[in-house]
């Protein structure tokens, strides 16, 4: 997919960004694109600076360097709220609902941007897609389960009717059954709403079956960029971050083996 | 015996919407900004100063000089907060709470700069008149100020729970990252806040003013209204003006049966009581907030 638009101008460009947190700088360079209709997936271990990317992207963190041009605009270190009135909406790791106020005021508050009328509309189009959260549509979100809230806070996200929807491990601390619910669900979204997606994710299985094009991320760079059906090939990738083993070769001891980008 | 009691609690009762209605800006800004803004008995004096100026000096009407007071307090609260507050965000909490504290001295000693530390007293259109049930006698500022404290607390809920607006302040305030996320203008809903706790302040300063002499003094009462506000659950509206309600009865009721000086230190006994008793408040908010 990425290969056809390669010409076309990416709607999310970030170049060069570098972002710390006081003294540590937790991204050294990071360069990536999304081109629109993408799911674009981004891996890589704990600490890898994924997240970093995505609040950069959001404007929760400010860069020191380098820019984030969505849509032909620089966006870097715009507040988020006038982020999000662009139509990038941000899925937080940690399904961050508001949870005093019931699931349907948590879904509106997503629309708090829209002026428009279709916002009724959209709110049957989530519990649609999410009829659980049409049953407990009276209850606090606080008192949701996990599974719940995350659908809650995807759901949240789609009442901006974003263009661009970032997607914070939505798998994580979920049961493998809610993890399979919530990749088709994502795979509905890009293909129904026609939504672009980054996907941040530490279950690279998953992230690599819905994505189209994939960044591996590690200590704040991006090591490896190649689209999700090449990167599935890559033996770098299937020994750190499928976990699967070549049988072969026993003798390669798993701590001298080198990874090719070093 | 009981009109007595009557009495006592109906004067409670209205000293306790004071405390309560102070409370209530403490409970609000904190609840939405985590700051604890300590100048909130201030922000009442001045409001009692500028109601004054309105209705004193200038000769204003009664309504025209309400609506006058409770503007410019607002602008004032949208003020201290862009001007002052948006820079504490991200900072320590101490550093905030210093800042009020100063800011409290602060409009103290210009309050007494421009408009005297004589106590001044303003003229309401209701001043002096006085209703009785059985023996107990009310005076018409208290039931005004149980009745403005009532329709005060009326508007703010159905602010709060019905207008977008409303609902996206109490968003903020449970969960400010993801209330980003979803394109509220988070630090616009600071200002709001600060400007409904300047309002809130100007009511309580127009409501006090006929029945304390209004002086730069008249901030202190905001240490008692503190302690309502811990006592009520420090994050619960209706716990606020509860808190100030029982602190308000109290002291009525100390002031009379327990020795000389008890009635100034009821307000502590209490706080001291709910927080050995129930160290979270009285209504405290369900579960823990997160950060």
């Amino acid at each position: 997919m990425s290969e056809g638009m390669a010409n076309s101008t990416p709607m999310l460009e970030l170049k060069n960004i570098e972002t710390y947190y006081g003294p540590i700088m937790a991204i050294r360079g990071v360069s990536l694109q999304v081109f629109e209709g993408q799911v674009v997936s981004i891996l890589g271990a704990n600490g890898a600076g994924k997240t970093t990317v995505l609040k950069t992207i959001s404007g929760a963190i400010d860069p020191q360097k380098g820019q984030v041009i969505f849509e032909g605009k620089e966006i870097q270190a715009w507040d988020p709220d006038r982020v999000a009135r662009l139509g990038i909406a941000h899925v937080p790791e940690g399904r961050e609902v508001f949870p005093f106020l019931n699931v349907e005021k948590n879904l509106l508050m997503g629309a708090y941007t829209r002026k428009d009328s279709g916002v009724k509309a959209d709110l049957a189009m989530i519990y649609d897609y999410f009829p659980v959260l049409a049953e407990k549509k009276e209850q606090a979100a606080g008192f949701l389960s996990g599974g719940q809230q995350q659908m809650l806070a995807i759901g949240r996200a789609l009442m901006l009717r974003p263009k661009l929807m970032l997607l914070d491990e939505p798998s994580l601390g979920l049961s493998p059954a809610l993890v399979a619910e919530i990749a088709a669900i994502i795979v509905r979204l890009r293909h129904e709403q026609g939504v672009t997606i980054v996907l941040v994710e530490q279950n690279a299985r998953m992230a690599l079956d819905i994505g189209d094009f994939g960044y591996v991320m590690e200590l704040g760079r991006v090591v490896m960029e190649d689209t999700c059906e090449r990167l599935k090939e890559s033996s770098d990738v299937q020994e750190f971050y499928l976990g699967m083993k070549d049988e072969g070769v026993r003798e390669v001891r798993r701590w001298k083996q080198r990874k090719t980008w070093r | 015996m009981t009109s007595e009691i009557l009495q006592l609690l109906i004067s409670g009762i209205s000293q306790g919407c004071l405390y309560g209605l102070v409370a209530l800006g403490f409970v609000l800004i904190y609840k939405a900004t985590e700051m604890v803004n300590f100048a909130q008995g201030e922000l009442m004096m001045l409001g009692a100063f500028v109601a004054y100026t309105f209705l004193d000096i200038l000769q204003w009407p009664f309504y025209w000089a309400v609506l006058a007071t409770i503007f410019v307090m607002a602008v004032f609260g949208v003020v201290i907060e862009r001007v002052f507050m948006r820079r504490m965000i991200g900072e320590p909490p101490f550093a905030a709470l210093m800042l009020t504290i100063g800011l409290g001295f602060l409009l103290r000693a210009v309050a007494g700069a421009i408009w005297g530390s004589d106590p001044r007293s303003i003229t309401t259109p209701y001043g002096g008149g006085i209703f009785s049930i059985g023996d107990a006698v009310l005076g018409y500022e208290n039931i005004a100020i149980v009745i403005g404290t009532a329709i005060l607390c009326l508007l703010l809920y159905l602010f709060l729970r019905y207008t977008r607006v409303g609902i996206a302040m109490q968003a903020a305030s449970q969960n400010q990252l993801a209330a980003y996320y979803v394109g509220i203008p988070v630090k616009r809903v600071f200002s709001l806040v600060w400007a409904i706790s300047a309002m809130i302040a100007a009511v309580a300063g127009i409501l006090i003013a006929p029945v304390s002499l209004v002086d730069p003094q008249l901030g202190f009462i905001g240490v008692k209204a503190f302690a309502a506000a811990i006592v009520g659950g420090f994050g619960s509206l209706p716990g606020a003006i509860i808190g100030g309600l029982i602190v308000g009865v109290a002291e009525q009721f100390a002031g009379l049966y327990l020795p000389p000086g008890f009635a100034d230190t009821s307000a502590y006994v209490i706080l001291l009581l709910v927080l050995i008793a129930r160290p979270e408040g009285l209504f405290s908010t369900m579960q823990k907030k997160k950060v």
